[in-house]
């Protein structure tokens, strides 16, 4: 008897709707799509910031309208998403030695967070806010 | 010993007889303590001799028997009854040709196990008289955890990487590969890195985890591929770095004793 192989496709659009590992997969790339708009707001507030008192104090005026606060409040979510997802997963790629095994895993991530905070708190202080 | 019925839907397809595959729905009466896979012989021995399906050792170390279970790729003789509603939907693994019912073609993996060179590689044999090579725990236990693979592919019906592209090289065989890159005595890493650093091998892996999440040997290849793509990342910065960088390439892979 002659082989006939059945290939299933995969949808090339649809295939991470699949499954909820997909869509919680799908959900950490989008999340980086804000904290790039977020970076381009950022630069245009640096633009504005070079051109003068008006221009920024416009741009600051543009920051306080409901549609930049909706913004800000999604961009933070997803970028504490984006944030979480990765730490989470650093001990994947981090082996880091410990006697005849690895630094545990979850001493890892922590050691992510404590460092997050603390190169916040730097900046939050470098700004003069604390 | 409690008995229970339950409906099994399974994903038939003759290549003689059947354009497309199609479901076939079982009634199977179960014992307790059964796994899908039992469920399965007794359709075979009882009610349907022509179903196809593979298996051998029914206690998850041969990796043939792996399946869609409700659309998670799981080893048949691993997924307990009881875990599941009446209704179990079994389909073979995703992301491969149905060859008949639930056997899959494996040809894919087998052609690209090998380009990986999951074998220890050494630049020059030790002459046998100068004894075995000898390995410190730590240098055992560095390479272990990715040695445990039985080859099952339910990581790569868990990869949409891998359904999306057929040229990956998907997780197993990478994590193959980085378990003799691992190995104290081998010295097959810049070898392997040709297939593995390449186009279809570790950059096409976006990190979804999925890989992980399934196997049942606790392989993690996932973890693999993101350590093999820091090292190759190491590896192309020290190469741009001339004298210098090689030195410092040395020095890592000389930390290992035993050579
Ligand atoms: S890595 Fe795990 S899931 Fe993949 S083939 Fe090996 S044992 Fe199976
Ligand atoms: S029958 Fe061997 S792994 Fe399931």
């Amino acid at each position: 008897m002659s082989r006939k192989p059945f290939v299933r496709p995969v949808p090339a659009t649809t295939w991470y709707m699949r499954n909820g590992r997909y869509l919680r997969y799908m959900a950490r790339e989008v999340s980086s799509l804000f904290i790039g708009l977020y970076m381009a707001g950022l630069a245009m507030g640096l633009m504005r910031l070079a051109q003068g008192p008006d221009a920024w104090n416009a741009y600051l005026t543009a920051l306080s309208s409901p549609l930049a606060l909706v913004f800000h409040v999604l961009a933070f979510a997803f970028a504490t998403y984006h944030a979480t997802t990765w730490f989470n997963a650093t001990p994947k790629a981090m082996r880091i030695r410990w006697g005849d095994g690895y630094v545990p895993g979850p001493t890892v991530v922590r050691a992510h967070y404590a460092l997050w905070g603390l190169v916040s708190l730097v900046i939050l202080v470098l700004v003069g806010v604390i | 010993m409690s008995e229970r019925t339950i409906e099994l839907e399974i994903l038939r397809y003759n290549p003689a007889t059947d354009e497309a595959p199609w479901y076939q729905t079982y009634t199977v009466p179960c014992q307790e303590e059964w796994v899908v896979l039992d469920a399965i012989n007794y359709v075979k021995d009882h009610l349907d001799s022509s179903l196809s399906y593979r298996w051998s050792c029914h206690m998850a170390v041969c990796g043939s028997c792996g399946m869609m279970i409700n659309g998670e790729p799981m080893l048949s003789c691993k997924a307990f009854l009881r875990d599941f509603g009446r209704k179990i939907r079994v389909e073979p693994l995703s992301h491969f040709p149905i060859e008949r019912d639930l056997v899959v073609v494996l040809d894919d993996f087998m052609e690209k196990l090998p380009r990986v060179k999951p074998y220890i590689v050494r630049d020059q044999e030790k002459p046998i008289e100068e004894g075995e090579y000898k390995q410190k725990p730590f240098e055992l236990y560095e390479f272990k955890q990715y040695s445990m693979c039985i080859n099952c592919m339910l990581c790569y019906a868990a990869c949409p990487q891998y359904g999306l592209n057929s040229e990956f090289i998907g997780p197993a065989a990478l994590a193959l590969a980085h378990r003799y890159n691992k190995d104290s005595r081998d010295e097959g890493r810049d070898q392997r890195e040709e297939i593995t650093a390449a186009h279809d091998g570790i950059w096409e892996c976006s990190f979804v985890g999925a890989c992980s999440e399934v196997c049942p040997k606790a392989v993690d290849p996932a973890g693999a591929i993101q350590q093999m793509k820091l090292a190759s990342t190491m590896d192309w910065y020290l190469e741009r770095l001339g004298g210098v960088g090689a030195r410092v390439k040395r020095s890592l892979s000389s930390r290992r004793t035993s050579k």
